[in-house]
């Protein structure tokens, strides 16, 4: 009944997952990449299946990425977008599960802005469950997409030296990569102004810098991360040009980086803010049109193996 | 007036050669070559000064490093009628002060790259001490939102404060130490909870409700180092503590430096030489900020210099007109002049027997120095010429109308004290000289 190759029911995190798992998801999605780049994108493979985005935070490109992805295998997709109220969320989380298993669904994205609610909702809902992002937690299917495009491009993860640069404090992007990037064997570091990293952080497997230039030296993936206007009112950070001018990737500081490394970013990015204009638009370094593609490819294959998980006849 | 040219080769001979960076109290000479010290140790000249080099005669007296006075309110942009770059530059050199750090309590304040550099400019054009700013903490000295302290720090601040407020918000705190650590800054804390001191015009206790005046506790300052201490804990962050006046303050600050914790402290010359009964009679120039405390505090302040658990003594330089002294002792601004006694008072620990004279300069020289990763401070081969020639043993009365400063609210007005400046040299130039 199960698939042997990703034996859980639910993608909640990357954390808990094993190097195995992980690659068979990126070995499968590697397929899908080249199904996407046909003529025919559609496969019947989810025909009859009912996928729902649920979220409850704003996003434009996770969302029309899982509805591509949840299409492109044939499932019925709806989205659901909603505010979380800052009132009684757990009751209302619980009752929002109790509709969705009426409705008898198979797949369930969600995207919400507390950590943990994911998790919360996957434990009262019948349906494999995705975590879209919680909070400031997990973003299971981003490290994945991120793997993908770094795998491609440099034809392994192992042994590989990735700088994850900005804030990381509130980045469960960030989490997300740690997590995979350590579980696969690359090291890890983070580069931010120290304002901007959670408490132990170093206590994750990863080496920490806070001078950029430093940080920078050697490395083979330079990936940035989003910073978020509120963060810049001079509580974490003074000033977006003082970030800018200390911690924004431009050319001068990537030059400290490998002369093949590459630029990532999860995007919507704030040029001038994490990152210049002229590097992000640089075909050859910056990759981050590519990790949109990866992306749809990504949660194919994540679709794909946790829809093998759920029983073809409904238990009576 | 323009600096004048810079002085070719000269020879101090006969001097007492104090240097505490290395522990050096011998006689001997000292060589400048324009700006810096060319060489220095007892068996220099001893044959006789070569021809072509300027010699002076230091009569015996005592050859130091110039001090580093580590808290100085400058008053200048906004405040000139109280003090100004040029007064008190002349009051620095004529305490035999070679480097003043500058509070940004300024108006507008030091908070800006264009403030720092003002400062620097107009110091450097009037070419008495050396002036270096600290830029502020928090935008305004608001204690809301961080100030700018990387680009701060590539102007030349050189350390980060709200100045005469205390950053009270533990969470701009907890951010201002972590994103100072970021630079390797140092953030220095006026130790004082602000809600506690608030309306308060001189020490709690006895002689404040006999006085009918309103008290700030000595644990408004044992408040804010404990706090502070825990969030230097958490984040790492390198911290200096200003002024500290209790004896609970150097009790916290003893012990956060037995746990290994990136902090020092200051104190300034009242802290040690005075107490709260300076303030008898209503006399607002020892109206000070932290006030004047107990005398069990003033001990125990003494104990944390000979103990070494404080590294540094500033004059605390606050210099206020006639106008905002002369008030109701609530009404009265806080604050005292200290350039011109910083050595004076300081060498009271000496002759009273409480530190050895190298101890003692060592708190006014590479104490800072070294908190505040100045180069200057010691007597080196290749440093700059900042020197002070002074007669320790020389009797005099502080008679603060004589001052340099523009303002003249010391708070130790008529005290016979014991130690004179003879000569100050800044770069390799005499700034100031006094004939006796």
């Amino acid at each position: 009944m199960t698939d042997q190759r990703f034996p859980h029911r639910h993608l909640l995190g990357i954390q808990g997952l094993g190097p195995q798992e992980i690659t068979a998801i990126l070995d499968l999605a590697d397929g899908y990449v080249d199904q996407n780049r046909s003529v025919d994108k559609r496969k019947n493979l989810l025909r009859g299946r009912t996928l729902v985005n649920l979220f409850f935070e704003n996003s434009t490109r996770t969302r029309t990425s899982f509805e591509l992805a949840g299409k492109r295998l044939g499932a019925d997709v709806i989205n659901m977008q909603t505010q979380a109220s800052s009132v009684a969320k757990g009751e209302t989380l619980i009752d929002t599960a109790m509709t969705l298993n009426a409705m008898h669904l198979d797949a369930l994205v969600v995207r919400h802005p507390d950590s943990g609610a994911v998790k919360l909702l996957s434990e009262k809902v019948n349906c494999a469950v995705i975590n879209g992002g919680d909070g400031s937690h997990e973003h299971p299917t981003q490290a994945l997409l991120d793997a993908l495009t770094i795998r491609r491009h440099k034809g392994r993860l192992a042994g590989l030296t990735v700088a994850i640069c900005g804030d990381v404090v509130h980045s469960r992007v960030a989490r997300s990569n740690i997590y995979l990037l350590n579980t696969m064997g690359a090291q890890v570091r983070l580069i931010g102004p120290k304002t901007l990293m959670p408490a132990a952080v170093d206590r994750m497997g990863v080496d920490v810098y806070h001078d950029m230039r430093k940080g920078l030296d050697g490395v083979d993936v330079v990936m940035m991360l989003r910073i978020q206007n509120e963060r810049m009112k001079g509580n974490f950070i003074p000033s977006i040009r003082e970030y800018f001018h200390f911690f924004g990737l431009d050319r001068e500081k990537l030059a400290m980086a490998k002369p093949d490394a590459v630029i990532m970013h999860p995007g919507p990015m704030n040029r001038g803010v994490e990152i210049d204009s002229d590097v992000a638009d640089d075909v050859e370094r910056s990759l981050i049109r590519e990790q949109v593609e990866m992306g749809v490819a990504v949660r194919m294959a994540c679709l794909d193996l946790l829809t093998r998980n759920i029983p073809n006849q409904v238990a009576v | 007036m323009s600096k004048p040219a810079p002085a070719g080769l000269v020879a101090y001979v006969n001097a007492r050669l104090l240097d505490p960076a290395s522990g050096l109290d011998r006689p001997g000479a000292l060589l400048t070559n324009g700006e810096t010290i060319a060489d220095v140790g007892p068996g220099l000249f001893q044959g006789g000064v070569p021809a072509g080099i300027e010699v002076v005669d230091c009569g015996g007296h005592c050859l130091a490093p110039g001090l580093i006075d580590m808290r100085v309110q400058l008053r200048e942009p906004g405040e000139e009628h109280k003090e100004t770059l040029r007064s008190a530059g002349e009051a620095a050199v004529a305490g035999g002060v070679t480097a003043m750090v500058c509070l940004p309590n300024t108006d507008p304040v030091i908070d800006e790259v264009a403030t720092v550099e003002f400062v620097a400019r107009r110091a450097r054009k009037i070419g008495l001490a050396k002036v270096y700013p600290y830029a502020a903490a928090t935008k305004g000295l608001e204690g809301k939102e961080l100030a700018e302290m990387g680009f701060l720090m590539e102007a030349g601040a050189l350390a980060f404060t709200d100045g005469v407020k205390a950053i009270g918000d533990s969470q701009t705190m907890r951010r201002a130490l972590s994103y100072a650590a970021t630079f390797g800054a140092l953030i220095v804390q006026h130790p004082e909870d602000p809600s506690l001191a608030s309306g308060g015009a001189m020490n709690a206790g006895e002689l404040a409700t006999r006085m009918g005046l309103s008290g700030i506790p000595a644990a408004a300052e044992a408040i804010m180092l404990e706090r502070d201490m825990r969030l230097v804990a958490m984040t790492g962050g390198r911290y200096h503590a200003a002024h500290v006046s209790t004896a609970d303050g150097v009790a916290i600050i003893r012990k956060a430096k037995a746990a290994g914790l990136p902090v020092t402290c200051d104190t300034a010359p009242p802290y040690f030489a005075l107490n709260e009964l300076a303030v008898k009679d209503y006399r607002t120039f020892a109206k000070l900020s932290p006030p004047l405390r107990s005398e069990d505090d003033r001990r125990a302040v003494v104990e944390g210099l000979k103990d070494g658990t404080i590294d540094a003594i500033a004059s605390d330089h606050a210099p206020q007109d006639a106008d905002s002294k002369r008030q109701p002792f609530a009404q009265a601004e806080f604050g005292g002049v200290g350039l011109e006694t910083l050595l004076p008072i300081t060498l009271e620990l000496v002759h009273d027997g409480h530190l050895g004279l190298l101890d003692a300069l060592r708190r006014v020289t590479s104490g800072p120095a070294d908190i505040l990763g100045l180069a200057g401070g010691r007597l080196k081969v290749g440093a700059a010429a900042d020197l002070v020639l002074f007669d320790p043993a020389r009797g005099w009365k502080i008679e603060p109308d004589r001052f340099r400063s523009k303002s003249k609210n010391s708070p130790f007005d008529a005290r016979p004290v014991q130690g004179l400046v003879l000569r100050t040299i800044v770069d390799g130039r005499t700034v100031f000289r006094r004939d006796v």
